[in-house]
């Protein structure tokens, strides 16, 4: 069939025949249960980065199109649902993100326990849905692959999580449930609006270019379009999920989840909500955006007093994905990229701090800062990672997360109004906030006399810990020393959105 | 030597970080320490070629045929493109004060490798542990210093800002087991990245309306004055916004000041530096005394011609500048703590070149460029050529002292002079070259700056000179205490000595520099605009200084030559004062009540609070009332055929009642 000549649709076969080979594995046959899984995580990492190479040659040779690598087959002819794939700058990178969190979520639950197997298993499937979600370009395709990344998450909590976890598992399910809930309606709006002519379709180019969606109805379906991804985005007041969820998470899942599912809100605001109905955006967005911008001080805040470890990168997590929002909504190209890229840096570095803390955890049992101490002792390469997570975080130059958030900031300023300006500028303020909370978490976790003297008989990272974090580190370290590589990449997809939000504004 | 070398200046320092960061745990501390000399000598030896080269040099179109020095791009790539054309760059531009910088930040760095051999081999007898992370963290800070001087613009400036935050954070905190030294760190962090917040907010401005980031045009050599005229043409067309009564220029400019204010200390942003001295007293000597707390004036600098034309921009900084040299000046009078006194007086020394640059703007707002105009410019980068000498000498100092009594207060030190002859010297000359007595380095900088004063106006000058009396003052009532009064007992058994070579060598290079260090021509070599600048002594400024610092320090000897007990009698006399000022007048009380007991107390904890008990207390209660409403209806499934059939028959009765009604009306 012709789609098997499109590369893309191997980011959904790999992960599948994974889960093939899991299924055929042995209970208790870790080596084994081990090698499937690798090899899965590391033929992606391959896909991924060929699949940048193919997209930097193609747009190199002059190609530019708004998506590349398009194909599509028919799946249900009545309601003109496809199996649409195709990739723009902002899906590449991505796709490449989600590729080296599933790589370091593996290593990070190497010695998961109990059932293995099963946890591969639902580990993958939650992969094949994140994958999926951004190599479609069909609104019921992309939806599909959303829940199927939503749902293995409550048994990945409920089973192998800690804490809490059944009423974990539960809240965090049922509010993205109950954003999803919302989303379908939108996308039954749009599909219903998706042209003049009767000719109803699902593809997302289509719909924009047919541009048929009636500003009344933007009215309607934006704001519920923009609220369903808004809290998987963990958009205030809809981020409660958010801390809960991630405490009780065990490593790799928080990993993923923070690291990649997150994004998935993000790139479904701009991609469904406000490319499809830029009429609401621009009438609308003035009211995200005081939320979002609520998001990224009020989470800062808020993490400054947390104690548990988790909480405080949940809290983190609120602000910088409140930022991802927030840039988003400013409806501009410099802005927009500083969102993919706040995206790229906050999917590692959260991803990073997750690993670490996870690791932390397993040995000491506790999260508590007030009962840890002098980490950097007993444990110096997790004490290191942690400072590195944390400086890319509070934004240290050279860092994923500086380029990130000034492309951001200068991005917004360049609104000339009073409103825009006041918003960007309390955003911005965060900055300060996040030093206070990371070096507080720094000097106590780390710094300090040894607390608890159990933790001197503690050991540092073992291997299989040390790559998988030392993964994460040199890509938080590339995007930060060499950003306008994927600026470059990312900076182009923006120009059909603003094109279609500029009529508006 | 070509001036490209000025990429490996740059490049060495972060190999050694590097190199020292990742494989130095498997060294010796020796061969790390070595390795690090060596590494950073050669650096210096390249700086100052390329210095050199610079300055002297006959290269292309380094001068033109009117005398103007340019500016010369060496490398400018880019690194970040906002947008197709407001591209952030990361670059190596050499002119005057970049080239000035280079030399001093390798010389003190350099010294400071040196030094730190013998400094660092023992933490209290015994072994320091950390000796590796000690050199690399150096290298790092060496780097993002240099880094910082030769930006190509702004926004490379910001980045090594923030770069050499943190590599003053990381060697701050060296000793993080110490609470003290965790706490402090955390302090110089949060209050230089407020003002860095503040740095961010005036590029985004500056950036917005100018549509650039660049010192220089991009075509390589370009003289001063093009960007100048540049500048004027962005403010002309800027000009015409404002915003709350001022340009929006005035207020950008205003908002890059207060990021330098936070790396300079300058007051009220100078509550971290006093407490920076936890670190390792080699690092107070590099960082804290002559290169990282310059920065903010390097940045003023940097933007004079900006500045120049926003004449309220320069009032703001002159008076800031005029306040912070007093008060600082007040408080190291009777700080007991060595180190602490030495902060004070860096902070009042960083607030003379600050002010040094403010006074140089025209008063009518109007820039008119007579004969000597700049002055101030010139003193500034003069002072802060010969201040980084001589205070890295005396933090040197106090560093061997403090490595032999094991102590920092100096009442654990007096009558040293005996046992510490070099040291004792080295430190005479310091105080010497810092009170402003000729021929010493600090005379000839201090006089330029005290000319430029009165030439703005006699009251700034009289204000400048009273704080330049207090200086020699307090410096030596430090020098007389720690090396005379009254002999410490202590010191006959523990006999405190010269230190090994490694440390004695540095202090005596510096004294030597100190000496010589005033009769660098640095009229013709460093200027804001490129041109020579001819000045000469002005022995009414240069005479009178001199006379108030010997003044100074005669008072100095009266008080604390010998042992008496006039200190103890002025205390008493004016205990309120005193007192206030050695708690410095309450500022760190202050900023502690406001972080502690607003921000923390009244909004964050509030708001967690809201967020758990209102938000998500919102999102149970509707689980909640779903939950319920469940368990409501399910007993309506009882299974009791009655109650079905009742239910039933009711209902029909009353379908049939209101078709009834219905057909009826």
């Amino acid at each position: 069939m012709q789609i098997f000549d499109n590369i893309l649709i191997y980011f959904v076969i790999v992960p599948l025949l994974t889960l093939l080979g899991l299924a055929l594995c042995n209970n208790k046959g870790i080596k084994a249960i081990r090698a499937v899984a690798v090899t899965g995580a590391s033929v992606l990492v391959a896909l991924a980065s060929y699949l940048v190479y193919l997209f930097l040659q193609a747009r190199g040779a002059g190609d530019t199109s708004e998506m590349l690598l398009q194909s599509s087959i028919s799946w249900y002819a009545p309601l003109n649902i496809n199996l649409a794939l195709g990739v723009d700058g902002v899906s590449v990178v991505m796709i490449l993100l989600s590729a080296f969190i599933v790589f370091a979520g593996v290593f990070a639950s190497w010695k998961i326990n109990p059932l293995p197997k099963q946890f591969f298993l639902w580990f993958f499937l939650l992969s094949i849905g994140v994958f999926g979600f951004f190599i479609s370009i069909d609104l019921f395709t992309m939806f599909m692959f959303y829940e199927v990344a939503l749902i293995p998450m409550y048994l990945l909590i409920g089973v192998w999580g800690s804490g809490n976890k059944n009423y974990s598992a539960m809240k965090l399910t049922l509010m993205l449930m109950g954003g999803s809930a919302f989303l379908m309606l939108a996308l039954i709006g749009i599909y219903f609006h998706s042209s003049t002519d009767g000719h109803l379709t699902m593809n997302l180019l289509e719909i924009a270019k047919n541009n048929a969606v009636p500003h009344d109805w933007q009215l309607y379906l934006f704001p519920m379009a923009f609220v369903g991804f808004g809290v998987l985005g963990a958009m205030f007041p809809f981020h409660t999920w958010s801390p809960d969820g991630h405490a009780s998470a065990p490593t790799a899942v928080s990993m993923l989840h923070a690291g990649v599912l997150m994004k998935l809100g993000g790139y479904g605001c701009f991609r469904i909500a406000i490319y499809l109905m830029p009429y609401a955006a621009s009438e609308l967005g003035w009211i995200f955006l005081t939320l979002t911008g609520i998001s990224i001080v009020y989470g800062a805040f808020s993490a400054c007093v947390q104690t548990d470890l988790k909480y405080i990168n949940a809290y983190s997590s609120v602000s910088h994905c409140g930022m991802v929002l927030f840039a988003i909504l400013m409806f501009n190209q410099t802005a927009m990229t500083g969102a993919v890229m706040q995206m790229l840096s906050h999917g590692l570095m959260t991803a990073l701090f997750f690993a670490l803390i996870g690791m932390i955890y397993g040995r000491t049992h506790t999260r508590d800062i007030r009962e840890m101490g002098g980490m950097m002792h007993i444990m110096p390469y997790l004490g290191v990672g942690y400072v590195i997570a944390g400086l890319a975080s509070l934004g240290l130059p050279g860092l994923s997360g500086f380029a990130a958030e000034m492309t951001i900031f200068i991005g917004s300023f360049q609104h000339g109004d009073m409103f825009h300006r006041v918003l960007t500028i309390a955003g911005a303020s965060s900055i300060v906030i996040t030093a206070v909370y990371i070096l507080r978490v720094v000097g106590k976790l780390l710094f300090g006399a040894v607390q608890n003297e159990h933790h001197r008989e503690l050991t540092d990272a073992s291997w299989e810990e040390r790559l998988s974090t030392a993964v994460l580190m040199v890509c938080v370290a590339a995007i930060g020393c060499f950003p306008n590589f994927f600026i470059n990449i990312i900076y182009d997809s923006f120009a059909p959105v603003v094109d279609a939000l500029k009529v508006f504004m | 030597m070509p001036l490209n070398l000025s990429i490996a200046v740059v490049a060495i320092p972060l190999f050694m970080f590097f190199f020292l960061g990742l494989a130095g745990v498997k060294m010796s501390r020796k061969l790390t320490g070595v390795l690090g000399v060596l590494g950073m000598l050669v650096t210096t030896v390249l700086a100052y070629g390329v210095a050199f080269t610079y300055f002297f040099g006959t290269g292309d179109g380094q001068v033109t045929a009117e005398g103007v020095r340019q500016a010369v791009i060496v490398w400018n790539p880019d690194w970040l493109a906002f947008t197709p054309t407001l591209v952030a760059r990361m670059g190596i531009a050499l002119d005057p004060i970049a080239a000035m910088m280079l030399v001093v930040i390798t010389t003190i760095s350099l010294m400071v490798h040196l030094y730190s051999l013998g400094y660092m081999s023992d933490h209290h007898g015994n072994p320091e542990k950390g000796f590796q992370r000690f050199y690399a963290d150096l290298a790092l800070f060496t780097f993002s210093m240099l880094g910082l001087v030769v930006a190509t613009n702004l926004f490379q400036i910001f980045i090594f800002f923030e770069m050499v935050g943190v590599s003053s954070y990381l060697l701050i905190g060296f000793y993080f087991h110490s609470p003290a030294a965790i706490h402090a760190s955390k302090k110089a962090f949060i209050v230089t990245r407020l003002a860095d917040l503040f740095f961010l907010l005036g590029i985004m401005i500056l950036s917005y309306y100018t549509g650039t980031f660049d010192f220089f045009n991009q075509n390589g050599m370009v003289g001063m004055t093009d960007s100048m005229d540049a500048a004027k043409a962005a403010i002309g067309s800027a000009g015409a916004q404002t915003f709350m009564g001022c340009s929006v220029m005035a207020w950008a400019l205003t908002f890059i000041f207060i990021g330098g204010a936070g790396k300079s200390a300058m007051y009220p942003l100078h509550i971290w530096l006093p407490d920076a001295m936890e670190g390792p007293t080699p690092v107070s000597a590099l960082i804290h005394a002559a290169t990282m707390v310059v920065a903010g004036v390097f940045l003023v600098a940097r933007l004079f011609p900006l500045y120049v034309i926003e004449q309220g921009a320069m009032d703001i900084i002159c008076v800031v500048g005029a306040f912070t040299a007093f008060y600082a000046a007040a408080i190291a009078c009777v700080q007991s703590d060595i180190k602490r006194a030495l902060a004070f007086s860096t902070i009042s020394q960083i607030a003379f070149m600050m002010t040094s640059l403010a006074v140089s703007s025209a008063d009518n707002g109007l820039i008119e460029i007579h004969e000597g105009y700049g002055l101030g410019y010139m003193a500034s980068m003069f002072h802060l050529f010969t201040h980084a000498m001589f205070k890295a000498l005396l933090f040197l100092c106090a560093g061997a002292i403090i490595h032999a009594v094991h102590s920092n207060e100096n009442k654990d030190m007096h009558g040293l002079h005996k046992y510490m002859p070099i040291t004792s010297f080295a430190f005479l000359i310091g105080c010497l070259a810092i009170a402003g007595i000729p021929p010493f380095a600090g005379f000839w900088s201090k006089d330029e700056i005290l000319v430029a004063c009165y030439e703005k106006g006699l009251g700034w000058g009289l204000w400048m000179s009273a704080v330049a009396g207090m200086t020699a003052f307090y410096m030596f009532r430090i020098y007389f205490l720690i090396f005379h009064w009254k002999e410490h007992k202590v010191h006959t058994e523990h006999k405190p000595a010269d230190q090994v070579w490694t440390m004695t060598l540095p202090l005596i290079i510096l004294s030597v520099v100190s000496i010589v260090a005033g009769f660098v021509p640095m009229h013709d070599l460093v200027t804001w605009d490129g041109k020579e600048l001819h000045t000469q002594l002005n022995w009414v400024v240069a005479g009178s200084s001199v006379a108030i610092a010997c003044v100074g320090i005669g008072l100095a000897y009266v008080m604390y030559f010998k042992e008496n007990p006039l200190p103890s009698k002025m205390k008493n006399s004016m205990n309120g004062l005193w007192t206030a000022a050695y708690h410095r007048f309450y500022m760190d009380e202050l900023y502690q009540f406001i972080t502690h007991k607003v921000i923390f107390k009244a909004i964050c904890v509030p708001i967690a609070w809201f967020d758990r008990k209102f938000i998500d207390g919102f999102m149970n209660m509707l689980a909640d009332v779903t939950n319920r409403a469940a368990y409501g209806v399910r007993r309506m499934q009882s299974g009791s055929i009655q109650s079905y059939v009742y239910v039933y028959i009711m209902g029909a009765l009353l379908i049939a009642v209101v078709s009834i009604v219905c057909v009826l009306m």
